[in-house]
């Protein structure tokens, strides 16, 4: 009775912190600028099931592949067993389904315990290549502090979510063979029917109930813990890897997205009448009735897309983007990883300064932007090469990110890198990307 | 384009030359080459000349979107009045910004890109190679742009068309979906590299050394500058000589 009280006390205030954390997340992801996003489900499907539930992209070096593999489908098969903790954890009753699924019942609690091990050894390797050996993408300077104790502490996380299951289920089988009241049979498991008695088969009654109530207990509290944390870690992808790869672009990854603001000011400059959806154009935006200076291209989360905020959100910071990315191999201060990284910083921030009711959402001026985190020599640094999107198992696109704040820092600030001003001349006057003096014919006669 | 117009003839195809392809002296020769090869296969083909101005890629990249609009509205103006249907280009950030950012703004065209082009006119017997050559059995490494290869998933073709030539193809470790980027992209063409530890040129390069080849193949005049200073730096450009696919084909005809 006192247990099924503190159950629901525990249950409740951990659901509402978690749902504190995801609305918070759920808000700042509005921050950004609405962007419709359809079409093509067949596709989007297609990227949900095989790069989120199949993680395709993870497979381009299958170690670190299997090992996660390991570790995803333990956590989504334990989760099964949460519902029965659930009915036992409220009605004070114990493997509620037991009697009624029979030997389906020990093969879940077995598949359970199989994949257990096979997370556990996965998680001691992930601990090691971390840690000990070090991998070059978990030890940039965008890793410091926070993000690689984040990475660490789930791990941990995994290891007494784990503990947990296994003193659970093996001090339940000792209690079931010596038949102890309350511990009704339930067929024997993988791996506690002889990991139990092996650690706690020498213990007395007492002392083995208490394991396995601690271990039911632990188990519990990792992953009310779990859910809880969620919303600040990285690990947020199990979770936003769904939408993630649902609203990815489905475009080549060599189109640039149009801005058909400018499109439109231009042809009008040009005396032309405004494309029609008709022409392949998208139908005129409408105009600019504050009568304000527009801004173009991106310096805050509030001229990103919301698109873009998930994005950052969705990131595992898994570094991927910044090993195939050819300026930061090439000892350049530019991190794909990094500028997705910063733009999520910057969405908390904005969004605790509007929650704490410092500022306000229409009216929001901080001082700050997005141009504190990201510096224009990470901007600049970028070749487009795409190989950042292309290595990204959850199908985020940080060069889209970079893109748009080229375009604020040229477009809005008139700034950028001085070098590219005798470029846009030469386009501009000469119709060439350099200023030459002979007919563009030349080379016919050369 | 504008001669062929007058004579009331509209040419099967139109050679975009690109800005790099008409003004740098190496991708110039490039240029030739395609002529070549298309004469060659009797292509009926026209240029835009002096009509033809930048596509715009490097105002795009570079963020100056109201530049870009202006070029690419001009070309597509001149495109839609001489009524051009199909497009082939040596350079592939040319052919990704026509075929994929051209057509939102009202230039709808099909386009190809010259290895794409020279690799249909063999599949159908325009173009046949000559046995034999220089390079029947060479160790070549290939290149892939990131504007042909990861940009528009263009892998296999031009490795089909070294198959036609019989080389010796090794790949290097970064290829294909994961090659490594010759530095050029993105505007960085036009300006000094942000500090760091090395020129991604250079680390391309050494990867391609890496595989002990006779010559690096490329399909883009950038990448085809970058490798070649990158050899220039390692000392090897007077022993390992960089091509265009289109310049080995050429040798075959
Ligand atoms: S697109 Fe830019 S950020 Fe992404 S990998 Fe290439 S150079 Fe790096
Ligand atoms: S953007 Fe993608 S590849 Fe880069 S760290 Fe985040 S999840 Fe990994």
């Amino acid at each position: 009775m006192i247990q099924s009280l503190l159950f629901i006390l525990v249950a409740g205030v951990s659901g509402w912190f978690a749902w504190k954390g995801f609305s918070r997340v759920w808000r700042n992801i509005q921050l950004g600028k609405p962007e419709k996003i359809s079409g093509n489900t067949s596709q989007r499907w297609r990227n949900v099931l095989l790069v989120a539930m199949g993680q395709q992209k993870m497979f381009k070096n299958w170690l670190p592949a299997v090992l996660h593999l390991f570790i995803y489908v333990a956590f989504v098969i334990t989760q099964v067993e949460l519902i029965e903790i659930f009915v036992d954890g409220i009605f004070g009753t114990h493997r509620f389904f037991a009697p009624y699924l029979g030997a389906f019942y020990t093969f879940v609690i077995s598949s359970i315990e199989v994949l257990s091990v096979l997370a556990f050894v996965a998680t001691i390797i992930f601990l090691s290549r971390r840690n000990l050996l070090r991998i070059a993408r978990f030890q940039k300077p965008e890793m410091k502090g926070f993000p690689s104790r984040d990475a660490n502490l789930i791990l941990l996380g995994e290891i007494i979510l784990i503990t947990g299951i296994f003193c659970m289920n093996g001090g339940d089988k000792v209690l079931q063979a010596r038949g102890v009241e309350h511990y009704h049979l339930t067929g024997d498991f993988a791996v506690s029917t002889w990991l139990g008695p092996l650690l706690f088969g020498g213990m007395s009654n007492g002392a083995v109930v208490i394991i396995e109530r601690f271990g039911w207990w632990l188990h519990i509290f990792t992953v009310f813990g779990f859910i809880c944390y969620l919303p600040y870690s990285k690990h947020l992808h199990i979770i936003l890897a769904f939408p993630n790869t649902w609203y990815a672009r489905l475009t080549a990854k060599g189109h640039m997205e149009n801005m058909p603001e400018i499109q439109l000011e231009v042809r009008i400059m040009m005396g032309l009448p405004p494309l029609t959806p008709a022409d392949g154009g998208e139908s005129a935006p409408d105009g600019n009735p504050s009568g304000e200076l527009p801004e173009f291209g991106a310096n805050d989360v509030f001229s990103l897309s919301w698109h873009n905020i998930l994005q950052a959100y969705s990131c595992t910071e898994c570094g991927r983007c910044t090993a195939a990315c050819p300026a930061n191999i090439t000892g350049k201060k530019l991190s794909p990883r990094k500028v997705m990284m910063d733009v999520r910083d910057r969405a908390e921030e904005v969004g605790a300064a509007i929650a704490s009711g410092r500022q306000a959402v229409a009216a929001y001026d901080d001082g700050k932007s997005l141009f504190d985190r990201i510096t224009p020599e990470e901007l600049h640094a970028c070749t487009t090469c795409n190989a950042c999107v292309e290595a990204c198992p959850v199908l985020i696109n940080p060069l889209d990110i970079i893109l748009q704040m080229r375009r604020h820092e040229i477009l809005t600030q008139s700034a950028g890198p001085a070098e590219w001003l005798p470029m846009f001349n030469a386009i501009e006057n000469a119709g060439a990307a350099w200023a030459m003096s002979e007919p563009r014919e030349a080379w016919r006669d050369a | 384009m504008a001669e062929m117009a007058a004579q009331g003839k509209s040419p099967e195809i139109l050679f975009w030359v690109g800005c790099a392809g008409s003004f740098d002296a190496r991708a110039q020769k490039v240029t030739r080459a395609l002529c070549e090869i298309l004469n060659h296969a009797e292509v009926e083909f026209a240029i835009l000349g002096s009509e033809e101005r930048c596509t715009g890629d490097p105002a795009r990249r570079a963020g100056n979107e109201f530049l870009f609009q202006m070029t690419a509205t001009t070309n597509i103006e001149t495109l839609n009045m001489y009524g051009v249907k199909k497009i082939v280009t040596a350079c592939p950030h040319c052919f990704n910004i026509l075929k994929n950012e051209y057509p939102e703004l009202g230039g709808h065209y099909e386009v190809v890109h010259h290895t794409q082009l020279i690799n249909e006119l063999i599949v159908n017997g325009n173009l046949k190679l000559k046995e034999g050559g220089d390079f029947k059995g060479q160790r070549i490494t290939y290149h892939d742009s990131c504007y042909l290869g990861r940009a528009n998933d263009v892998y296999e073709v031009p490795r089909a068309l070294l198959e036609s030539l019989d080389v010796d193809l090794v790949e290097m470790k970064r290829s294909r979906k994961n090659g490594l980027c010759c530095g050029a992209g993105g505007a960085q063409m036009w300006k000094e590299d942000e500090p760091g530890d090395k020129r991604i040129s250079l680390e391309r390069i050494e990867e391609a050394l890496e595989t002990n080849p006779t010559a690096v193949v490329a399909n883009c005049p950038f990448c085809l500058t970058m490798l070649q200073d990158g050899l220039k730096a390692k000392e090897k450009n007077e022993q390992i000589p960089v091509y265009d696919l289109s310049e080995m084909i050429l040798s075959r005809l």
